[in-house]
Order: structure tokens, then sequence, then C-alpha cells
């Protein structure tokens, strides 16, 4: 589904992703981890086609098209999907209303007809339980004074909404409690099926044991240093990643 | 080049959608400015004597005034004696029903969306119609008249209802109120006059719809709006212009008086010629507008979309007398290339218990000016008088300015004042976020810009707020990424 070819991206000039390679399949999920600074966020950034980032060498594939030549909302409209680390405010816009913007031109890009309002908020209805989602929330302006939870559930509540074939989480467990991290994990892995994949974007291995990962990649200095399975996760939760930075070190003396 | 300014580049790209003219034969006033004007004027109107004396009185003052300056726009001198006072189709000449106007004046308003047919008409809006110095139809008339309302021309108010007139003309804003004002005053030419008897609810909503079409020729259009005790009128005013080079001076003055318990909402789109991208050609919008709640517990609501004209200077102000009275001004003012507009309310609270509302949305685009300026008076006698002012700024590119002026001044210690002011820019943020949603820029950018203003553009009749929404992303298609 997604093959990504020595990518190198920067900003302003700073290299950030130094030559990245990976290979995700439909049904699979990947976890991306690593310490602060490593790229991680910077990878989700460049998939979704933010501009800030000037790729500089590399290739990535998505369901046979060339990703990086597609624009950022051409991307959406293909299937890649980005849940925000901070998802912005955009006041007196209601989610539902946004939403129906965003569901409509994504079904027209498909060539499906518009979703008119009756039928759009029955489909509303069925993914809002998904994410256990309160309706009231979603008629207030998006995100405005959303708390960090009510946030992170939205965004999983679009993916559903969206129903993206690649869905990028970037930290999505950052600022939640033990009990919203339970209520959106649940809700992305009600969303898996074997013709979509996910990417976990995560600091932490706490976000693991909801969502379990086939592959797990530690990414360091804009590389992919080390690949497994989940037990690299536990690896890492046990004993940081100070002894990944020598091994890399080591490596590179 | 950032994001931001290329998209803006791209924006700016839009063309205005009502810039055609026609050729009409015109029954037009010789060049110039001077008594003999204004008695041609009063002459072609076959006006009474006491309304030519008014004129030449407003004239003889505002030949002592100077023109105002402090406003924050800048445009070459007008040369008030190079231009055309009086400019009317030779076909308008007093139809004596809607089914005598000249097709050819129909067919004018028809292409910009105004059909002054009754049957054709969505029932609900009566129509005045004004192409440049004459009204040339005011449909429902007959309809209104069974409630006692009165909806026609200025110059047939002035006619049929000289009491009417002569009682409010220069009522709410005196002639010699300002140097605009006083111009008006000296050569209007025609307008709306609208009365609403004592405890009547205007069962439609009444507009009139401006339309420049002669070129070199200033419109000076008069409005005039009374609701009598416990009466109710939601009033529209719409406006458009050919695209000419030349700058052309639109100085119009509404007046509204509301009687106790009475309620007049008034909801303009202001879409003049904006000039072109290089800031050639346009419209001067030097409007007065202000109504009185004269009475205990009556209301005033302001409503303006403000999106044409390449200079705005407008401050629709409520005159809070009567006990309790209550003035509103929501107001969304976009301004693109190289527009500028210096635009907000007066509220002079001088009755006791007096409310004010000010809900004020700025967006600039292009290298365009934007200010508010806004004034809360709280008089002596207006013991708990209470004022709430918001006032927001969005800007788009970097190139564009926003700019606040607010003056408070409060006589009467029990005055409850708030002022709220904010800035904001519609961000890269924002707007990737959309598009990784699947939604285009040019509607993320109608989505956002619609979501800020959509306080103001809730107080619109519903008819209006989709057009006004339509205008929006109209006049800033290309104006940001």
């Amino acid at each position: 589904m997604l093959t990504i070819k020595n990518l190198h991206a920067s900003i302003e000039g700073t290299p950030i992703l130094r030559g990245i390679n990976l290979e995700v399949k439909a049904g699979e999920v990947h976890a991306i981890m690593g310490p602060n600074g490593s790229g991680k966020s910077t990878l989700a950034s460049v998939l979704a086609g933010r501009e800030e980032y000037e790729v500089t060498e590399g290739e990535v594939i998505f369901q046979g098209k060339d990703l990086l030549e597609l624009a950022p909302e051409d991307r959406a409209r293909e299937g890649v999907f980005l849940a925000f680390q901070y998802p912005v405010e955009i006041p007196g816009v209601s989610t539902t209303n946004f939403l129906r913007t965003a569901v409509n031109q994504v079904r027209e890009y498909r060539g499906l007809p518009a979703l008119d309002a009756v039928k759009f908020l029955s489909v509303m209805k069925e993914k809002m339980k998904l994410v256990e989602i309160d309706q009231k929330l979603l008629s207030r302006s998006l995100n405005e004074g959303f708390s960090g939870g009510e946030k992170k559930r939205n965004e999983i509540f679009q993916m559903a909404m969206l129903e993206p074939t690649l869905s990028i989480l970037d930290e999505t467990d950052s600022g939640l409690d033990i009990d919203a991290l339970r209520i959106v994990s649940n809700g992305v892995n009600k969303l898996k099926s074997d013709k979509t994949a996910t990417i976990v974007v995560t600091h932490y291995q706490r976000l693991l044991d909801y969502i379990v990962p086939d592959f797990v990649h530690v990414l360091y200095n804009g590389r992919i240093v080390k690949s497994g399975t989940k037990e690299l996760a536990m690896e890492l939760e046990e004993k940081g990643y100070d002894w990944i930075k020598e091994e890399v070190n080591a490596a590179s003396v | 080049m950032s994001k931001d300014n290329k998209i803006l580049e791209e924006l700016t790209s839009k063309d205005y959608e009502h810039g055609w003219s026609v050729n009409l034969e015109a029954d037009e006033a010789p060049i110039g400015l001077n008594e003999d004007i204004i008695r041609w004027i009063s002459a072609k109107k076959e006006e009474p004597e006491w309304l030519l004396e008014w004129r030449l009185k407003a004239f003889n003052n505002w030949l002592t005034m100077t023109e105002p300056v402090w406003a924050n726009v800048h445009y070459p001198k007008i040369d008030l004696q190079g231009l055309r006072y009086y400019s009317a189709p030779k076909k308008s000449n007093k139809p004596k029903s809607l089914d005598e106007i000249d097709p050819e004046l129909l067919q004018i308003y028809e292409r910009l969306g105004i059909n002054l047919n009754e049957q054709k008409r969505l029932q609900g809006i009566a129509v005045d119609a004004v192409l440049d110095s004459v009204s040339v139809g005011t449909t429902f008339k007959e309809t209104l008249s069974k409630l006692g309302i009165i909806f026609c021309s200025f110059s047939e108010a002035v006619h049929e209802h000289p009491e009417l007139v002569k009682k409010y003309l220069g009522s709410v804003v005196p002639m010699t109120d300002n140097y605009y004002a006083a111009l008006n005053s000296a050569v209007f030419s025609d307008g709306s006059f609208c009365y609403i008897p004592s405890g009547v609810r205007c069962p439609m909503e009444l507009s009139t719809y401006f339309r420049i079409n002669a070129a070199n020729t200033g419109q000076f259009e008069r409005t005039l709006i009374v609701a009598d005790e416990g009466s109710y009128v939601s009033y529209l005013e719409g406006c458009t212009a050919p695209k000419r080079d030349e700058n052309q001076l639109h100085a119009a003055v509404v007046e509204i008086y509301a009687a106790k318990n009475a309620e007049v909402k008034y909801s303009t789109v202001q879409n003049w010629y904006p000039g072109d991208k290089s800031g050639k050609g346009g419209i001067y919008n030097f409007v007065t507008k202000r109504g009185i709640c004269a009475g205990d517990h009556s209301k005033i609501s302001w409503t303006q979309v403000e999106t044409g004209s390449a200079v705005t200077w407008k401050y629709p102000s409520c005159i809070l007398k009567g006990d309790y009275s209550i003035g509103e001004f929501y107001s969304v003012a976009v301004t693109n290339n190289y527009q500028q507009a210096d635009t907000g309310t007066k509220m002079i609270h001088i009755g006791k218990n007096t409310r004010s509302r000010i809900v004020s949305k700025g967006i600039s685009a292009g290298k365009s000016q934007n200010s508010y300026r806004g004034q809360v008076q709280v008089m002596k006698r207006a013991s708990n008088a209470r004022n709430f002012s918001q006032c927001d700024s969005l800007l788009m590119g970097d190139r564009c300015g926003a700019h606040t002026f607010p003056y408070i001044d409060i006589q009467n210690p029990t005055a409850k004042v708030e002022h709220e002011a904010t800035t904001s820019k519609i961000g890269e943020d924002q707007l990737f976020y959309c598009n990784q949603r699947g939604i285009s820029t040019e509607d993320a950018v109608a989505l956002i810009v619609n979501g800020y203003a959509k306080e103001v553009l809730n107080q619109l009749p519903m008819e209006f707020a989709v057009e006004a929404q339509k205008l929006l992303a109209l006049t800033l298609e290309g104006s940001v990424g």
C-alpha cells in the first residue's frame, strides 16, 4: 500500500529526515517510536503534504501513485488521513458542518454523489458510537474550547467519517488520561480492516498496549535504526532510548 | 514566497460580477454644483418651496464646512465641481404602476437578480429600485397600503405625504451634521421612504436596491424610515455599480425614527464596485446612517455586510433617547486589493437603562486597510446604561492592515461598558488542517471566513444571509491560500 524509499526532508535548510525506508501493507499496524526530535512528527507531516517541509530526495508510492506529487487535499481524497497531534480550532464552524464539507469533497473526488443532510446525519450517528462522542460536541465550533481528550476523540471521529485507507496517528496518546486512551484506541481498532493500514507515531509504549502493532520501528536522527515487533516496544519502555543511541553511535564511529 | 502570499496572488484574480453598464438616454443636470443646480434639481422634481429652501440652507451650510480628514483612509481630493448631481433615465418618467415601467429598466434589475414583477417575485420582500438619481419602481405598494404602511420613493413621499416628510426629514441627521450629510441634504435626488403606523408589524421585508449606472455622476440618495409606536419593520438595502476607471461618489443619508416600543431592523449588503486589482476606480462610499430610539423600549438594529467600494466611510449609529431602548450594530467589513474601509458605529446613551451591543468583524486581504471606529457615549442621566463591544480583525497575508479606534465617553458612574478585541490570521495551520480532510484551499477560506463572521451573518434575513455568504467567499476568492 505504502512504500517509502530513501526519503530525505528538511525544514528551512535543516535536514530532518535522512533516508527513511518503510513498507506498509494492507491490514498492518506499524508503530514509529523514537526519542524527541528524531523526526517522527516530521515523517507524519511529510506524508500528509505539509508545505514547510521540503523533500530533498527519495520517493513515496501510495497505492501505485506518487504521493509527493499530490496536493495535500488530493492525498486526503486518495485516502491518507492524519490524526493531528495538535488539532487546530476553527471558530464559528461546527464539526458537523466542517465534516460535511470534507466528506462531500472527498466523495466528489471519488465520483460518489454528495450525501444530503439526512443521510449525512445518519452516517454520523453510527460513527459517533465508535468513539463515544456526544452530538453536542459536534455542533460546537471545531475544537474550540475542547479538552485535550475531546480533541483527540474528535480526530478519530473524523477518521471514522472519512474512511481512509491509510491512517497516521501523530502522538494521539499525548494529553490523554487512561479512560480517553481506551476510548480512542477502541475507536481505532474498530476501524481497522484487512484493507486499511495504520501508522502509529508515539513516544511511549503505553498506546501500543491498546493498539497492538505488527511492526515497531525506532527512528533516530532521521533514520529508522531498528525494526522489530511488539517486543521491541516493551524493551524500549524498560530500557529507554539511550542503548539504541549508543548502538547507533558506536556503529558510525 | 510563503504559501499565504502565493494564495493571495491567486485570490485577487476574481472579477466583480456586476461591473456592466447600459447606455440609457438620461435626463441630466449640467456638471457642477451651485445654487442654480440645486434649484434645477428641485424644479425637476417639482418640489414644494419649503424643500427647496431646506436644500439651499443645507448648501449654504455646506459651503462653510470642510471635508473630514480624520478617517484612516487616503484618496485624492474629489473635484465636487466636476461631478454631475442628477441623472435620471429618460424612460423613468413617473410610471403610474409597475406595468408601465420601461422594459429596459426592468431588464437592468433582472440582470442584477431583482425581479420587479410582483407575480414573479418571492412573496415576502417589497422592493424600491433606485437607478442613479431616481426610483424606477416600488413593488407591493398596494398590499402594504392596506395595512397603512407607506413604502414609496422619497420623491413620491414629498408629494403624497409632505406632513410626514417635513416632520422627520433631518430630525435624526441634521443637515449640518457633517460635510457629506450637508452635501446630501443640498442635492439628494431620491431614495426610499417608509412609514409603519402604530401597532403594525410589517408582514414583509422592505428593501431598496441602489444601482449606479451613469458615469461621472454622484449618487446622493436619502432614506427615511419612521416606525410609529409599537410597530416593527425589517429593512434591507443592496447596491451595485458598473466598473469604471474613474472613482464615483456615493454620499447617502439614512434616517430611522423609532417611537415607543417600535423596532427597526436595517440590513445592508454593500457591494459597490471596489475598483480593480491595482486600485483604479471604484466607489467612494461616504454615508451617514443614524437612527433614533426616540420612545421608551424601542429598538434599532443595524446589520451590515460591507464588501464593495474603494473607500468606505460609514458609521451607522443609534441615539438611545428613550428609556430601556436598545441599539445594536453587527458588521462584517471585508477589504481586498487596495480597498480602504473606515467603518463602525456610535452608540449614544441618553435614556435610562439603555443597552447597546456592537459586534464588528473586519476581514482584510491584499493590500487593503480596514479600520473599526466606534464610539460609546453614556450621558449624565443615562443611569444603568450597558454596552458590550466586540471588535475582531482577521488578516489574510502580510500586506494588509487592520486598525481599531474605540472611543469611550462615560459621564454616568452606573454605566457598564465592556470592550473586547481580537486580531487573528487565517493560519497555514488552519488551511492545512482543512486540506488534510480533503477540503480545497478556496473552500477552506470560505469556511473559515464564514465561521468567523457567523455571529453577524446570523442577524441577516434568511434570503440575504445566503447571498452574503457567497459574496464573502467571492470577494476573497484568490486572496488567501
